[in-house]
């Protein structure tokens, strides 16, 4: 097998593991990629990742706990979590699209933003209380709770919101943040 | 120390704790603890604890408060990071926004994940086929009840075909096997261990052997070891010894693998 072929037939297969939903969370974790590809699918990650670019996608790793300040150890890729996502934003106005009113996109953005400031936990009151200064009290209920079920925010047992999963692999907080500021 | 006043103290050291883990779990401005303040009235208290309790909560006490440090040890960190925004004048920009501002704002920041979830046609397929095996509900969980049997009489033989009883009892059968063994040996009183045991086939061989080690084991039958010549008789008694049984003290281990009776049955041959 040529070395052409060799690495199509792997992105091929990286593609079908990164955009079929396998378990009851989308992505995949790095181990189950090194089984499927080979130690080097950081390396086809890479190629598929400038594939996507074309379509405006990207290859998102989420790292376990803080991402590494320097270049990623195999060990921590591993442990890793991969996804595909829309690489440079979108109009709000094909959330629409995505079955998201105007009203969650705002109030997501206002709970992320709030629980960044607050060192990354919140007392669910304080947010819900700041969200209902511009959305009507039933629907802030409401939201919060489809946050919550599609792993934007997490709760825990003192009731304090915390960033889930999903906000880690799809928000840039940083920017996030910056933007606000900007306003 | 009266009683009720070490009651008093006990429930300040309670209170201790209970801020301390308000600031973990409520999150409450780590700051809003006076740590001094709380070292020093943990110092006060210290030398008027004597019980085990008592050491314990106040141990509880000063790990709660070393929980208080970290976390300011980490707002400081927090603050000088570049994602330190004062939470009030986020919370003011917020406010100044408008909803359709807020949302474009997010979605310049947002990248979905894109994930699909499609059906192929193998796995249809597949799906089908499962569908068209499946057993229909009320069978599956039908409840059967316990089988219902009439009483009724059985015979010994329709008991031994099932092999709930044996032919012969165990006693019977070594006694048939110690008269097999008398007439064998003849005048001669002894045989030679494999001219005796072993037999056409190696199950068989394997039988006679188990029944032959309960032959001496009981006292119908006694071994004659020849060691120079690697030799071993058996020597059938005319009468039950029994007396001997208590006596045997001593195993002798006698193998009679597969290759052995190969050799045998071909020396026989």
């Amino acid at each position: 097998m040529t070395r052409k072929a060799y690495y199509a037939r792997k992105i091929k297969r990286a593609t079908q593991l990164l955009f079929y939903k396998r378990h009851m969370k989308p992505g995949v974790k790095g181990w189950e990629l090194k089984n499927a590809l080979g130690s080097d699918y950081p390396k086809i990650l890479k190629v598929l990742d400038n594939h996507l670019e074309k379509l405006d996608l990207q290859v998102k790793t989420v790292f376990e706990g803080e991402e590494p300040a320097e270049k990623p150890t195999l060990e921590e890729l591993n442990k890793a979590r991969f996804y595909v996502t829309v690489r440079g934003g979108f109009p709000s106005r094909d959330a629409k699209m995505m079955g998201w009113r105007i009203d969650d996109i705002a109030g997501l953005a206002t709970a992320i933003s709030y629980i960044i400031s607050k060192k990354g936990k919140a007392p669910r009151d304080e947010v819900e209380d700041l969200l209902r200064t511009k959305l009507p009290g039933w629907r802030v209920e409401m939201n919060m709770n489809r946050y919550i079920k599609s792993g934007y925010l997490g709760e825990d047992e003192h009731n304090q919101l915390y960033l889930d999963w999903r906000t880690r692999a799809e928000v840039d907080h940083k920017a996030l943040v910056e933007l606000l500021l900007l306003k | 120390m009266s009683t009720k006043e070490k009651k008093l103290n006990s429930e300040r050291i309670q209170r201790v704790i209970e801020l301390c883990n308000s600031v973990d779990e409520r999150g409450v401005d780590p700051f809003a603890v006076d740590v001094d303040d709380i070292i020093a009235t943990l110092q006060k208290y210290f030398h008027e604890w004597e019980s085990p309790e008592e050491l314990a909560l106040d141990a509880k006490a000063v790990q709660c408060l070393a929980s208080v440090i970290q976390n300011q040890g980490d707002w400081v960190k927090h603050r000088s990071t570049s994602l330190y925004t004062d939470p009030f004048l986020l919370e003011e920009k917020i406010q100044r926004l408008d909803k359709e501002e807020l949302a474009t704002l997010f979605a310049k920041v947002w990248n979905p994940i894109i994930e699909m979830e499609q059906l192929s046609i193998p796995r249809l397929a597949e799906a089908l086929k499962y569908w068209r095996d499946l057993v229909p509900i009320s069978e599956r969980w039908q409840r059967d009840g316990p089988m219902h049997v009439e009483a009724g009489a059985t015979t010994r033989e329709e008991l031994v075909r099932l092999k709930i009883l044996a032919e012969k009892t165990f006693m019977e059968e070594l006694e048939t096997f110690w008269k097999e063994l008398k007439q064998t040996v003849g005048e001669d009183e002894k045989i030679l261990y494999w001219d005796f045991v072993g037999a056409d086939t190696y199950q068989e061989t394997l039988d006679r052997a188990y029944m032959t080690s309960f032959l001496v084991t009981y006292g119908y039958a006694t071994l004659e070891l020849h060691p120079l010549e690697e030799e071993v008789f058996i020597k059938s008694f005319t009468k039950l010894r029994s007396e001997l049984v208590d006596k045997r003290m001593v195993s002798v281990p006698i193998s009679v693998s597969f290759e052995e009776w190969m050799n045998w049955k071909e020396m026989r041959q």
